[in-house]
């Protein structure tokens, strides 16, 4: 009996990719029929895809003690290969074939101004938190304020301007914290703040900046928003990785003596 | 031929990533800027230019498409491959910081949405849920 495990388990660490196809193409009809069944479709089946590969992401860090969720675990090694960067961008990129340009360039100066908005308000928010929590330092302000902006502003920025350790593991929490929240909170929000066509998802997408975050959210509420507000968020990290240890940093410093 | 869509894909991608990190290097830092924005734009371009011209045929349009197409699948992967429990075990500040982000956030895209004239309309309801 063991063997014939161990066997399975062979093939499907060997064939690490194709595993993740398979399983992810049974979660995903699971969660539709979770949705049709017991929802009405009222809640998108990619919304509980995305639910289910948090849950399983917490699970697979919580038994392997890894960073990469599910992908830890060798035989869904793949799983990583499939949602990592690469494949991530490459399909990311793809929604865009045959979005309305007409939008984008309605929708492109609130766009742009959304990007500075979002830098500065996530900067702040993190930065008073930061300070209300008794990090009152301006290094550890900006750099908790920088994981208000994403995972990736987070350490970037600390690194910059010599943070320690701790305050650049607290910042990049935030950051994944805002990044899971916007993946499975979206479809919640989304008909209170008119997030409903693609002029919204591209301020949607510059407010909140976390690619992730903002590609799995939209997919789950209407997947035709993705490209509107991807083009945004992908601009936000460079930003805030820009503007952080430089502008930020120097106005953060100024106010704190 | 379904590849050449594929590659298209891929050389909008190889461009924008360059582009990208040149960005980077010129401002002074070491991280690709906009990226995936920049791809975006070009396989727009690009692909309308194909389409207009005829080179870009229904075929080749495929090897685009389907990617797209898997785009919710590998969404649902990378959610899979989060790092969850650094999220969790954070601690207070951590959430607290990223919690009120997100919701200071969410309440300024009303806001921002009627910059630059009256709100745009919803799009319509999608023909099918499980869509393409």
């Amino acid at each position: 009996m063991t063997t014939i495990i161990d066997l399975m388990a062979g093939v499907m660490s060997r064939y690490g990719l194709i595993t993740a196809f398979a399983i992810v193409g049974i979660t995903v009809w699971v969660s539709y029929q979770l949705s049709a069944r017991f929802t009405k479709r009222k809640l998108h089946g990619s919304a509980i895809a995305i639910m289910l590969g948090l849950l399983a992401a917490y699970f697979g860090g919580v038994v392997t003690g890894g960073s990469r969720g599910v992908a830890d675990l060798e035989v869904l090694a793949g799983i990583g290969l499939m949602g990592g960067g690469m494949l991530r961008d490459f399909a990311i990129i793809a929604t865009a074939f045959g979005v309305n340009t007409k939008e984008l360039k309605r929708a492109g100066t609130s766009g742009i101004v959304s990007l500075f908005v979002g830098v500065f308000v996530s900067f702040a928010i993190g930065a008073g938190v930061a300070y209300a929590f008794g990090y009152t330092d301006a290094v550890s302000m900006t750099t908790i304020g920088a994981g208000a902006a994403t995972y990736i502003v987070g350490p970037v920025t600390g690194a910059a301007i010599g943070a320690s350790s701790d305050v650049m593991a607290l910042s990049i929490a935030a950051g994944l914290i805002k990044s899971m929240l916007v993946m499975a909170g979206t479809p919640f929000v989304a008909p209170l703040i008119g997030l409903n066509n693609p002029r919204s998802a591209m301020i949607y997408g510059g407010l909140m900046g976390t690619t992730s975050g903002v590609a799995g959210g939209l997919a789950a509420t209407d997947e035709r928003l993705v490209p509107y507000g991807a083009m945004t968020a992908t601009f936000y990290t460079g930003l805030g990785a820009l503007l952080g240890p430089s502008v930020i940093f120097v106005v953060i410093r100024a106010i704190m003596g | 031929m379904v590849i050449y869509g594929v590659a298209l894909l891929a050389g909008c991608m190889l461009v924008g990533a360059f582009i990208g990190q040149l960005i980077g290097v010129m401002i002074g830092i070491d991280a690709n800027v906009g990226g995936v924005g920049i791809s975006m734009l070009l396989l727009i371009l690009v692909a309308a230019k194909g389409q207009a011209s005829g080179r870009l045929d229904p075929i080749s349009q495929k090897g685009i498409t389907f990617w797209s197409a898997i785009y919710i699948p590998v969404v649902v992967a990378m959610a899979a491959s989060q790092n969850a429990v650094a999220a969790v075990r954070g601690g207070a500040a951590a959430v607290v910081a990223g919690v009120l982000a997100v919701v200071v956030s969410c309440a300024l895209v009303p806001v921002l949405s009627r910059i630059g004239g009256e709100p745009s309309p919803p799009l319509p309801d999608p023909p099918s849920e499980q869509g393409s």
